[in-house]
């Protein structure tokens, strides 16, 4: 076991120079290579937030827009309904049982399906038909649930995405989570309240007239800025959709801050036509189910732009421009996890962290130097190596340093000993029996070797378990508990016996050294 | 170092003991329970720093006297003019609470304040976390048990695991004593204390089997008692260095890092008692031989 062959003496060191380079990537002045440790939220500042989509508002949003192609198809087929009713999650409708078959056979065509999609990718169609007696239950299939969550969610992201870039934080994350979850990872964000507001609005913009009476039927609405009661029609002149650019401006007149929007082609033709005949009456603009504002139509408006003034400060003017021109999101967002750390709280972290660290190691090492002397040396020697080599390798996975992670190389320094404690020990019993120093070394970490790997992969067990299990900081840990693993075994076993070797083979009869 | 101790005698008096404490952790665990944090209860954290520091942390308490906000807690947080605030209230339902709230705070003790941490959980997802670290902790100790049987023989693999939940019973049976708080860095910090203890019934149970090799003759309690003599200095040395990092974290990682490195250190102590204590005699009650180590059929 003491032998080494020059070219794995090489290669040992080979590594830990390799390492060590890594390592000091990290330094501020390096500009050779874009590498280093990224500091998890919990050390630099910034927040993550975890946001869940609420798909049931959806199901039935998109059961409305099938009720024009259904009624469609069933006149065209004269098939005779009634009691046609839109239900939260289904439509019912009576059909005379000697009808239904063909509905059906309708219902499920494979081509020119303008009611019923066929969903190639899981070969399955969107929505399924049930019948009781001359009752007919249409609603979603298990699949078409899932593709449309999945359409949702993957939109959210788009949105999202555009109104974070829009705000201009710097190296946000955007992941999908599970089915129904975005992660948002917002490092070194000053105003986490500003994002979040952001984030959670669904920012549906329509403009509808304001009605006493209205053949689609009209709602009561507060207007926010007076907390007047309006009447407003159900019917969508326009909706955000049809908006291309929203811009924070000031009024020329008042001085007060407005958006001016600019819409499509097909908006501009519908919004031209509609002011054009309806001067006079108030157009309200609903976002979210509340009227920003509702002015009077004064004249008609064909340019295609216009302007919304609801008493905004300037920083709600630009939120709203935001918002409008990165689009609605196709269903409700909830914020459901956040945490948010200060970027003073971090420094702090980092600071007590880095420094706890310092002394545990002194102290360690400290200890090892007065219980082993030279031996102690080398343990200490591999040590270094050993957190250098965390450090190297946590900057080549470009990985995520969290505090928990942090204390994770505090405790790989305190176990990192074990490997060479195990095997000093087990020299040291050798030694009593066995007279040629060499041989009682060889033994040792012969008969050592076992357990320190037996003992090493328990705890690496346990740090996969919780890479797998754990998020956000705790992952980070198990990062560097199982990176520490490694390292200590390398360093014990490669640095520390090649030291160990140099001094036992120079020195045969053991008169400088001690066990 | 030649300190023979006779260890095999205490093991009775030693597995009365940690029959006593497992059952009174169990109760305690049954009639108290954990105290769960904001992780896995779902509620609101705040840490705050008051600029003013004649502040007391009743002045913080009386301000957060909104009925809306449910329990809330307050307490002193490291620095003077460091509070941790915790409430059941979800801040998330309101994107504008977090802000409102500040307002609220700073007005009553007229003094500005800096949120330096906001974390907000909602009862789904802490429920979910809660069956996570669950589930982590169940398969680490399922994976070790299946590493330990397919190392040893099944004997061993039964020490071992019965050592790990007398471990992790008492360390929470402890925690919920001292309404300690449970949150995500606590699971981590059990998970390290299974694999720390594991590590060190480990090194023990390597050297057991290597005796028994050695020597047929002789009882496995006495087996037992040369071989935890005979790595006794390992197992106090490695102790120790690994509580003087633990300690150096407890002491001066700063508050975050103060419940992980506590629960740590418990776990330290308790693992290194019971590789000796605990996972050792259970190969005795199972009368382990040379026999059971040369059957070529170990299931």
């Amino acid at each position: 076991m003491l032998s080494f062959t020059k070219i794995k003496v090489l290669s040992i060191y080979l590594v830990l120079l390799l390492t060590i380079f890594f390592a000091s990537l990290n330094s501020k002045n390096n500009n050779l290579i874009d590498k280093s440790v990224n500091l998890g939220l919990d050390l630099q500042g910034g927040s993550y937030i975890l946001l869940e989509i609420d798909t049931k508002p959806l199901v039935n949003q998109k059961l409305q827009a099938k009720v024009i192609p259904i009624k469609k198809l069933l006149n065209s087929n004269k098939i005779n309904f009634k009691d046609f009713k839109i239900n939260s999650n289904n439509i019912s409708l009576t059909i005379n049982e000697n009808k239904q078959n063909k509905f059906k056979n309708l219902f499920f065509k494979q081509q020119d399906n303008t009611v019923n999609n066929f969903i190639t990718e899981y070969n399955k169609f969107e929505l399924d038909l049930a019948f009781s007696q001359d009752k007919v239950f249409i609603e979603f299939s298990n699949f078409g649930l899932i593709s449309l969550n999945n359409s949702a969610l993957k939109q959210s992201i788009e949105i999202i995405r555009r109104r974070i870039d829009d705000v201009g934080t710097k190296e946000p994350t955007i992941l999908q989570r599970g089915s129904k979850r975005i992660l948002v990872e917002l490092p070194g964000i000053d105003n986490p309240e500003r994002v979040k507001e952001l984030l959670g609005k669904t920012a549906q913009l329509t403009f509808r007239l304001v009605s006493n009476d209205d053949n689609f039927g009209s709602e009561k609405l507060i207007l926010s800025e007076n907390n007047e009661e309006l009447t407003v029609s159900k019917r969508v002149v326009i909706s955000g959709d049809n908006l291309v650019d929203a811009q924070p401006q000031f009024d020329s007149q008042s001085n007060q801050p407005i958006v001016r929007f600019t819409l499509d082609r097909l908006g501009a033709q519908k919004f031209g036509k509609i002011t054009t005949e309806n001067v006079g009456r108030r157009l309200a603009i609903v976002l979210d189910n509340s009227v920003i504002s509702a002015p009077q139509i004064r004249e008609a408006i064909t340019g295609g732009t216009g302007t919304i003034s609801g008493g905004f400060s300037f920083q709600e003017s630009t939120d709203l421009s935001l918002l409008l021109r990165s689009g609605a999101l196709p269903a409700p967002i909830n914020i459901v996890e956040e945490r948010t750390v200060g970027p003073d709280l971090g420094k702090d972290s980092i600071d007590a962290g880095v420094f706890s660290l310092i002394v545990g190691f002194i102290l360690v090492i400290l200890f090892m130097l007065i219980k082993y002397r030279i031996f102690g040396l080398i343990s200490n020697i591999s040590l270094i190596a050993n957190l250098l080599m965390i450090v190297g390798i946590l900057t080549i996975l470009e990985a995520t340093l969290t505090l928990p992670g942090i204390a994770g190389i505090i405790l790989t320094v305190g176990m990192a000993v074990d490997s060479n404690v195990l095997i000093y020990e087990r020299i040291r019993e050798e030694l009593k029996t066995e007279k040629s120093i060499i041989h009682a070394f060889d033994t040792g970490y012969n008969k050592a070797k076992i357990t320190v790997i037996d003992a090493n992969v328990t705890t690496l067990i346990a740090a996969i378990i919780l890479f797998i299990f754990g998020s956000g900081p705790v992952k980070g840990f198990a990062v560097t508990l199982g990176i520490g693993i490694v390292t200590t075994l390398f360093s014990a076993y490669f640095i520390a016996r090649h030291l160990t070797s140099v001094i036992v083979l120079s020195d045969k009869k053991g008169k400088y050294f001690k066990l | 170092m030649n300190n023979k101790i006779n260890f095999s005698n205490f093991f009775n008096m030693a597995n009365i003991f940690s029959l006593l404490a497992v059952i009174i952790s169990i109760l305690f665990l049954f009639f108290k329970g954990l105290n769960y944090g904001v992780d896995f209860k779902g509620g609101t954290l705040l840490e705050i720093r008051v600029d003013n520091k004649n502040i007391q942390i009743q002045d913080i308490r009386s301000s957060l006297n909104i009925p809306e906000l449910g329990d809330v807690n307050v307490k002193q947080f490291g620095k003077e003019g460091d509070f941790l605030i915790k409430f059941e209230k979800n801040a998330n339902e309101n994107e504008k609470f977090i802000t409102e709230l500040k307002k609220i705070i700073s007005k009553k003790i007229s003094s500005v304040i800096n949120f330096r941490r906001v974390e907000s959980v909602g009862p789904k997802v802490s429920s979910e976390l809660l069956k996570q670290g669950l589930t982590a902790i169940v398969l680490a100790l399922g994976a070790m048990l299946f590493y330990i049987w397919v190392r040893f023989e099944w004997q061993f693999s039964l020490g071992a695991i019965v050592a790990l939940i007398h471990d992790v019973i008492i360390t929470l049976g402890i925690f919920s004593i001292l309404s300690f708080e449970m949150n995500l860095s606590i699971v981590a910090a059990v998970l390290t204390i299974v694999g720390y203890s594991m590590n060190d019934t480990v090194v023990i149970f390597d050297r057991i089997r290597e005796n028994l090799l050695k020597y047929s003759k002789i009882k496995t309690n006495v087996i037992a008692d040369i071989s935890i003599n005979e790595t006794l200095s390992r197992t106090i040395i490695t102790s120790l260095t690994t509580l003087l990092a633990l300690f150096s974290i407890f002491i001066l990682g700063g508050e975050i890092l103060k419940g992980f490195s506590f629960a740590m250190i418990l776990g330290v102590l308790i693992g290194t008692y019971s590789s000796i204590f605990v996972a050792s005699p259970v190969l005795n009650y199972f009368k382990v031989t040379q026999k059971t180590l040369l059957k070529d059929d170990d299931i």
